[in-house]
């Protein structure tokens, strides 16, 4: 039983089954009961058209539950017989479920659920272990979801940057559970990739195959966090390296610029440094300086101030730094990092202290509060 | 079994013996204590007694209502004297003599000098469903 192939498989299914006349949150269930049904019995009898067997199972229980609903409410059944298949294009319908599940009257939560089920063909169970709620919280979301959606007309085409955002969200969420988020994001991207012709598509999966390229070496053997700089660059993933690499230089010849691709650039040209020493932070900045210009996000102005220190010294970091809100995330991380290499390591134990306590995460929370240890047992001497 | 809550306070528990703030450590004892942290969960999971656990933010606000169409009014962060919660765990345990065993266990976790931090940790038992046989 082949599970991945079955999870290719449900967008153009579910596309099937809404062109027949099925609203979109029917077909959703009706496919969901059939990958269950297929789980269940291809093990021991496999079809030979593995499509053809989920669309007439899909098929069969959309009807049934169609009926049921129908008799319930003493009304016609909308959709009485199955009509003659005719020619599919199940790229189209991919990227119209792409576009459904992203759509911006959706929370991006609710956003993420409905794409990882409908897209990604995962189950509620599996959606909820990946982010930690149970299954029940996830079956109310997406249920929600569908319903938000269900006037929706699933031919209108969307806008893409919606449907960035939310894979981009997937990415990021690591992974936990049973689940790899950050691998299922990459599989998603890929297929949105090759449905649709977009620079900044091309640039998102550019950016998650570069920095999954370094996943390897990002925590040390007893889960700690290790900084790019400390990284064993030799457990970097080539492979992908590679493949970013060349995504993104097709994408950047079309010369249409975006956040995703400026992002990748940043990520190609650290991948492309066989040690931290090597890194070009000139081009970085500039980089940075084209993300400034495309977003003006104080987030990005932070990371900028970063690489300037790396690139010009502390001090040209620290005045990049100066106009920025203290209160931003990060930002006492980011100055005490830049005062040590100014060296001013009581400042900079101070500011890692402070960064630790406003820390996000346990494991960035205990790096920090490794890194103030480590200079203030410096200056202890 | 009994589910039972173990509280680990930054602020309001009496002073540990061993009270050292962990940026003052040296690496390796932050090293030392977050092993022994994470092999006293995975222990417990092994026993079939994990229930959960996680770590809570320093920063926190008191919330409450203020009246109809008003926003709820906000009291923080906590002010110097208020307790603040680091982190819980819940242990699901045979008797209550278990659950004060494993708590002293979490107590003795290094710090500073690679000694035991012997910090105060709070027991809470959960209030459990009702029984279904009552005489």
């Amino acid at each position: 039983m082949d599970e991945a192939l079955l999870r290719t498989l449900t967008p153009a299914v579910i596309g099937i089954l809404v062109r027949r006349g099925a609203d979109f949150a029917a077909a959703e269930d009706a496919v969901q009961d059939a990958l269950t049904e297929a789980v269940r019995t291809w093990q021991a009898d496999p079809p030979r058209d593995p499509r053809g067997w989920l669309v007439t199972v899909a098929w069969h229980r959309f009807l049934d539950a169609a009926r049921a609903d129908a008799s319930r409410r003493h009304r016609e059944v909308r959709v009485e017989h199955e009509p003659v298949p005719g020619p599919v294009r199940a790229t189209d319908d991919t990227l119209r479920l792409y576009f459904l599940c992203a759509h911006p009257s959706l929370t991006p939560a609710s956003a993420v659920a409905l794409t990882l089920r409908a897209v990604g063909g995962l189950t509620t169970r599996q959606i909820a272990q990946a982010y930690l709620v149970p299954e029940a919280t996830m079956a109310q979301r997406i249920s929600r979801a569908k319903r938000t959606v269900s006037d929706v007309r699933f031919d209108r085409p969307g806008d893409v940057a919606t449907v960035l955002r939310v894979l981009y969200l997937v990415f990021n969420e690591g992974y936990s559970g049973d689940v790899d988020l950050a691998a299922e994001a990459i599989r998603l991207t890929r297929r949105l990739a090759a449905a649709i012709d977009h620079p900044e598509v091309a640039g998102l999966l550019a950016l998650m195959l570069l920095h999954h390229a370094r996943r390897p070496a990002r925590t040390g053997p007893d889960g700690r966090l290790v900084p790019l700089a400390e990284q064993d660059r030799g457990r970097w993933d080539t492979r992908l390296i590679a493949e970013g690499v060349d995504v993104l230089q097709t994408a950047l010849a079309r010369d249409r610029l975006g956040e995703f691709q400026a992002q990748a650039a940043v990520a190609a040209l650290h991948a492309d440094a066989r040690t931290a020493e090597e890194t070009d932070w000139v081009q970085i900045v500039e980089w940075y300086d084209e993300l400034v210009r495309l977003t003006g996000s104080p987030v990005v102005r932070l990371n900028r101030a970063v690489a300037v220190g790396a690139a010009d010294g502390p001090r040209a970091g620290l005045a990049a730094l100066a106009g920025l809100d203290p209160a931003l995330p990060r930002h006492a991380a980011v100055a005490a990092y830049l005062h040590e290499r100014d060296g001013d390591p009581a400042t900079a134990a101070r500011l890692y202290a402070e960064a630790a306590r406003s820390a996000p995460s346990l494991p960035e929370r205990d790096h920090l509060t490794r890194q103030a240890a480590r200079l203030n047992a410096r200056l202890r001497g | 079994m009994a589910k039972y809550l173990l509280l680990k306070h930054y602020r309001g528990a009496p002073a540990p013996v061993n009270d050292v703030p962990m940026d003052q450590w040296t690496p390796e004892e932050i090293s030392a204590h977050l092993r022994y942290m994470h092999d006293f969960a995975a222990r417990l999971e092994a026993t079939g007694e994990f229930v959960g656990g996680q770590a809570l933010s320093p920063e926190g606000t008191f919330v409450r209502y203020d009246g109809e169409g008003r926003p709820p009014v906000t009291d923080g962060p906590f002010a110097e004297t208020k307790d603040l919660i680091a982190g819980w765990m819940v242990i699901d345990v045979e008797t209550y003599e278990r659950a004060l065993e494993l708590a002293g266990e979490l107590s003795a976790a290094p710090g500073a000098g690679g000694k035991p931090i012997h910090e105060w940790l709070e027991v809470r038992p959960f209030l459990a469903a009702p029984p279904t046989i009552t005489e």
